[in-house]
């Protein structure tokens, strides 16, 4: 208690909230006490350390928004590769012995398959499950009754058209799931491939708040191998966001990293946490990284973040039978991706980042709260 | 106006953490540290981190107040990055053949030192902070770092008013300063 008594008289000591009298009377018995002197003196350094700190740490925040405005706007380019030429000459080197050496494996491979699929019995162990909602209509009812209130509202209130906007007619949606903005500045949305195969007729995505918006697929990822799909808005009342909070990292993502990601398995946005806890995906499919954590349907599509604010995977599927097993495409995939849907004519604009972002150092509320507008879930029919 | 009250005027900016002179700042010399680490063994990425590093330093010479920088930004910003970069490559083992540097330059040593003990203290700083856990890390944060009044803290972690959140802030001011000293003491 004296403790905390010492340390309000020095910090007010040190703003000068102290009145004259009081500060004459302090500064005698710092005189007199060389121990209470000694105190206040490393309560001044602390004081001043903290100081430091926070106007450091504040610069810092101020200093990284700076460079993700700049790298958005193209000033600053953060690429990697230097150091290629040396692969490439490694791989001419020893392309003969890789040759031998991948058949070899290849062989042995096929051999211990073949073993193992006759030894196991084919059972139906260890199934994947994506992660789409199949819409029960129990979300959506609700969904329907707020529309319904809208319309009366609207009705009700003739008189000041503004307080509904005319509300857009909202679809019955057959499928919900996750999906989140790589591009802000041309509002590029990534999500799983399997999500989209479920849209037969018609896709929007819709925000925290409620807002529907119309947008189309423009890349699907057709060989199956990683399950992306990249979509744009192009509904005229969607107002662009600004620039994105997280970055999307091109490296793996390291054992042990903790995350945590945010997705619509229910119809209002649902916070998670996990850790990496493998490099490689189901069945050691190098695609995906597994991560401890728990996701339900309608989880498909969502952001994986580290704690920096770097976006490490989009959250895809769960292993059927064992318990907290889920599934992520490693971010670098989006770049792949990206890289397909920049060959198409009408949407070479896209451009994403893997640096910048205005996450790191900040609390996870606020991490949330800067992000959350950038998830969206996509529905459709 | 002469570049040197540019200059001048620009590093007031950067004291009080104006966003357009931190801009002017990157815009006018981030592309000449780039090709300098670029040039020397780097990546992009290690170039936009050393100008953080070096914005740092002249955020906290900036702060001081008799500052005054007796050469051209130019000058300084490309002496501090050179040094920065130089010392990480020692720190990585990746001796570069030392290009001779093309620019002019400034001994920075003292600058650089100083730099290193508040960036070893702002580190102690910020591990002591992980360590308190919440609320006690959000709590100190708003008062110390974003500068929010007693009263609004009170009413943001829902304390019953302005001195309970005073007596909190304190408990969590002495179990901060105890994590913080332990270190510092042990790295003297």
């Amino acid at each position: 208690m004296e403790d905390t008594l010492l340390i309000d008289a020095v910090e007010r000591f040190v703003n000068g909230e102290m009145s004259p009298q009081e500060k004459i009377y302090f500064e005698d018995l710092r005189k007199n006490n060389s121990e209470l002197d000694q105190a206040v003196v490393e309560q001044l350094f602390f004081f001043n350390e903290l100081n430091n700190y926070g106007g450091t740490k504040s610069f810092k925040h101020v200093l990284n928004e700076v460079e993700s405005n700049l790298a958005a706007e193209g000033f600053i380019k953060k690429t990697p590769a230097t150091g290629k030429a040396k692969v490439i000459q490694l791989w001419n080197k020893y392309k003969r012995i890789t040759a031998v050496a991948a058949s070899i494996a290849g062989l042995v491979s096929i051999f211990i398959a073949s073993v193992v699929s006759t030894v196991n019995n084919k059972g139906n162990n260890g199934d994947l499950k994506l992660l789409v909602d199949n819409v029960r209509g129990q979300g959506d009812s609700i969904r329907d009754i707020a529309t319904k209130l809208d319309s009366l509202a609207a009705k009700g209130s003739s008189t000041r058209p503004i307080v509904t906007i005319p509300a857009k007619e909202k679809i019955a949606a057959k499928f919900r799931a996750t999906g989140f903005m790589i591009d802000a500045a041309n509002s590029y949305i990534v999500t799983n491939a399997h999500v989209i195969n479920e849209a037969k007729h018609r896709l929007i995505v819709e925000n925290n708040k409620g807002e529907q918006f119309t947008a189309i697929p423009v890349y699907i990822n057709k060989e199956g191998n990683n399950d992306l799909a990249i979509l744009k808005i192009i509904d005229k009342d969607f107002k662009k966001l600004p620039s994105l909070p997280y970055s999307i990292r091109k490296k793996n993502a390291e054992l042990g990293e903790q995350v945590f990601m945010l997705g619509f398995p229910k119809q209002e946005i649902v916070y998670g946490e996990g850790f990496v806890s493998a490099k490689n995906g189901y069945k050691m499919d190098t695609i995906y990284c597994q991560l401890n954590t728990t996701a339900n349907e309608g989880s498909s599509g969502s952001p994986v973040v580290n704690k920096s604010g770097e976006l490490i995977g989009i959250i895809t599927s769960t292993e059927t039978d064992a318990d907290g097993v889920v599934f992520a495409i490693k971010s670098a995939n989006i770049y792949r991706a990206v890289d397909e849907v920049k060959k198409l004519k009408d949407f070479s604009d896209i451009k994403i980042s893997s640096s910048g972002g205005s996450l790191r150092g900040l609390p996870r509320e606020t991490q949330i709260k800067k992000m959350e507008d950038y998830v969206f879930m996509i529905k459709g029919n | 106006m002469n570049t040197l009250e540019q200059e001048k005027i620009l590093l007031k900016g950067l004291a009080t953490e104006d966003r357009t002179s931190i801009e002017r700042i990157y815009r006018d010399h981030f592309n000449m540290v780039k090709s300098l680490i670029v040039n020397n063994n780097g990546t992009a990425d290690d170039a936009a981190d050393i100008f953080q590093e070096a914005m740092i330093v002249l955020f906290e010479k900036a702060k001081l107040e008799h500052f005054e920088l007796n050469c051209q930004l130019k000058t300084f910003i490309y002496s501090i990055c050179r040094r920065l970069w130089l010392k990480k490559l020692q720190h990585l083992n990746r001796f570069s053949t030392q290009s001779e540097s093309l620019e002019e330059t400034v001994p920075v040593e003292e600058e650089i030192e100083s730099h290193e003990k508040k960036q070893n203290d702002f580190n102690l700083m910020e591990m002591a902070m992980s360590k308190i856990g919440e609320p006690c890390k959000s709590l100190l944060e708003a008062y110390y770092i974003q500068k929010k009044h007693m009263q609004e803290i009170a009413a943001d972690f829902g304390y019953t008013n302005a001195d309970n959140a005073k007596t909190q802030k304190y408990k969590c001011l002495v179990r901060l300063k105890k994590l913080f000293f332990a270190q510092y003491k042990n790295i003297d």
